[in-house]
């Protein structure tokens, strides 16, 4: 057998491309060729490779290897195609059978001993096998669960590529001790949902119904408020009350954490929560990374919360990155030799001390005019823009304290929540059907001033407030937007004079 | 002599059997010329044949042939075309072939090798 094949994944971002490894045995001085424009770590697979296969008892001929990754333009990554490598050499020498090598899609690193490691993203590299029509995979042992979260592809993991040839007919003994497969070491960590209730939020009546609006109607939400008023302890609750994921979201959202190099066992249907520091930079923001493009946290947040604590402490460059993803749902990341595109339709939330001291508002405030006024204007008015909701969140005082401890039977759970939104969800569902949105902070302006506009008797108040320049045209629509989740969270066919007025008060922290 | 050279000394003689019965015709041994040695010169199909040996005890090592890198390679090649010239020979092609010899300690069989046209 001159030349032998198999299969592998490049993954470019989320998409995935066959990649077919062609290796050939010619009569030549002992030289292994690797050609087809692969990285550094993919380079030294020749070093793994034979190290592996001559301690998986299977002896390569001292002859001269040329290995081609085709299509040789794209760009290869990382040491997740050592398996494929292996395994199309072991077919050119005839140690395993060349046809059961070829249909198989091969996914893994090898240790020198021939142990079979998991590679970054085991999932999405599996979607790309099955999208492309292919039916087996091989995966590491370690990944087996996660490869197994996509359907219609039978999954075969190895632990060794002594384990691997058996399995392609090598003429091998199965070992008493087989390498055993690597244990996952974080697996465990994320599989128990934190225990992040409402009910442990005292007093802020006003932020819940703030943070229901929000889940209800997908809306970015802008919490201002001085430190301690609880606003982290709101945010990070959203999630919870948020509708679970559907299938495809959170196969999308297992994906991305498998591309980060996150342990994914099972699926998990809770949208998932990133809240990074305000020292980020933009790669770490939108993805990107030289040689490998890696997504980034708004990636890792795609169909759940994006979480800026501190928001006006983050560089300018980084939210003005946030805009376009905000808008279109979709990062593109773009580097000289790939285009990454990463889901991005994350629901943001921004939070901000009133200040820099904090205390504006609650106590004598150190700061000039001039710090306070830089301050929240580091937040950029196209961000902002965005953003339909805005609540003042104030700390609880200590006769609200002592009351809301007396009167516990007034909580409200997360679970209470959850449902109620989920009922408007669906009621605006329904009442989309046959537009392109889903939910009310997908809808456009022109849909909320024609032929849908609330009755004229209810809008008085907000087109008073517009007469007075207390709001702009584009602050019109977005208390119009909330007005519509308010009315379907009260179960109402459309919003009346009430639910408008409650909107426009979302809209008073930083002015409209 | 020193154990090393002796044993490439019984490398080469068993090289040179083999060829012979391969059909080649040994015309030099162990020629020296301005920048090192070639082991064998052999005339095979009437192109000139520079033969680099590598003899061996065990596969301890390495494989014979993983001794032998480009750089060697294109030394033997440059003697080779010296050969050529000095012997008014002006061959359709000069070839280096690649020898490896095997022997073993116990006195089992040599285990010979051959790669042909490796430059």
């Amino acid at each position: 057998m001159p030349v032998a094949r198999s299969t592998v994944i490049a993954l470019i971002g989320l998409r995935g491309e066959l990649v077919e490894i062609e290796a050939d045995l010619s009569d030549g001085l002992p030289a292994f060729n690797l050609i087809g424009l692969p990285d550094a770590a993919l380079g030294e697979a020749r070093q793994r490779v034979r190290s592996a296969a001559v301690n998986s008892g299977c002896d390569l001929p001292n002859r001269k290897f040329t290995v081609n990754l085709s299509p040789a333009a794209l760009p290869k990554h990382g040491s997740g195609f050592d398996l494929g490598i292996a395994l199309a050499m072991l077919a050119a020498c005839g140690l395993v059978s060349p046809d059961s090598v070829a249909r198989v899609v091969h996914i893994g690193e090898l240790g020198l001993d021939g142990r079979v490691r998991d590679a970054p993203g085991v999932l999405p590299a599996v979607l790309a096998a099955k999208r492309a029509g292919r039916s087996i995979v091989m995966v590491p042992a370690v990944a087996a669960a996660e490869a197994s979260l996509v359907e219609g592809v039978e999954i075969v993991p190895v632990a060794s590529l002594r384990a691997a040839a058996i399995w392609h007919g090598a003429e091998l003994d199965v070992l008493d001790d087989p390498i055993a497969a690597p244990t996952a070491s974080v697996q465990a960590e994320e599989a128990a949902p934190p225990g992040l209730d409402l009910a442990d939020v005292v007093g802020n009546e006003e932020a819940i119904r703030a943070l229901t609006v929000a889940a209800a109607g997908g809306h970015h939400l802008f919490l201002l408020g001085p430190p301690g008023a609880g606003k982290t302890m709101l945010a990070t609750r959203l999630p919870g009350i948020l509708p679970e994921l559907d299938a495809d979201a959170a196969i999308e959202c297992a994906s991305v954490r498998s591309l980060s190099g996150l342990p994914v066992a099972a699926l998990t249907r809770r949208p998932p929560f990133e809240a990074p520091h305000h020292t980020a930079s933009t790669p770490a923001i939108v993805g990107g990374g030289s040689g490998v493009i890696r997504p980034g946290a708004i990636a890792r947040a795609a169909h759940g919360v994006l979480f800026l604590d501190e928001a006006p402490e983050f560089s300018r460059v980084v939210l003005d990155a946030l805009r376009q993803p905000l808008e279109t749902g979709v990062i593109t990341v773009q580097r000289a030799n790939a285009t990454a595109r990463f889901p991005a339709n994350v629901q943001l939330v921004l939070a901000a001390n009133p200040c820099p001291c904090g205390r504006l508002g609650e106590a004598e405030c150190s700061c000039t005019p001039m710090a306070r006024r830089r301050y929240l204007g580091r937040l950029s008015g196209p961000l902002l823009d965005r953003v339909d909701l805005q609540l003042t969140v104030r700390r609880i005082t200590a006769a609200g304290l002592r009351t809301e401890l007396e009167d516990r039977r007034g909580r409200v759970t997360s679970a209470s929540v959850a449902s109620s939104v989920r009922e408007s969800r669906s009621a605006a569902a329904e009442r989309l059907a046959g537009t392109p949105w889903r939910r009310n902070a997908d809808v456009p302006g022109s849909w909320l001033r024609g032929r849908n506009r609330p009755a004229a008797a209810s809008l008085a108040v907000l087109d008073r407030a517009l007469e007075r320049g207390a709001i702009t045209m584009r602050g019109y629509d977005r208390v119009l937007r909330i007005a519509w989740t308010l009315a379907d969270l009260d179960g109402r066919g459309a919003p009346g004079r009430g639910e408008v007025a409650e909107a426009l008060g979302y809209r008073t922290a930083l002015g409209a | 002599m020193t154990r090393n050279l002796e044993l490439g000394r019984r490398g080469e003689r068993i090289a040179a059997d083999f060829l012979t019965l391969a059909g080649h015709r040994v015309v030099d041994r162990n020629w020296r010329g301005r920048r090192g040695e070639l082991d064998l010169v052999t005339v095979d199909r009437g192109e000139v044949v520079a033969v680099e040996v590598k003899t061996r005890t065990s596969l301890d090592f390495g494989h014979p042939f993983e001794a032998i890198d480009r750089r060697k390679l294109h030394r033997v090649h440059r003697l080779a075309r010296e050969w050529c010239a000095t012997h008014r020979m002006s061959p359709t092609r000069v070839r280096v072939d690649a020898v490896a010899v095997i022997v073993w300690r116990d006195g089992a069989r040599p285990t010979i090798e051959h790669l042909k046209g490796v430059r």
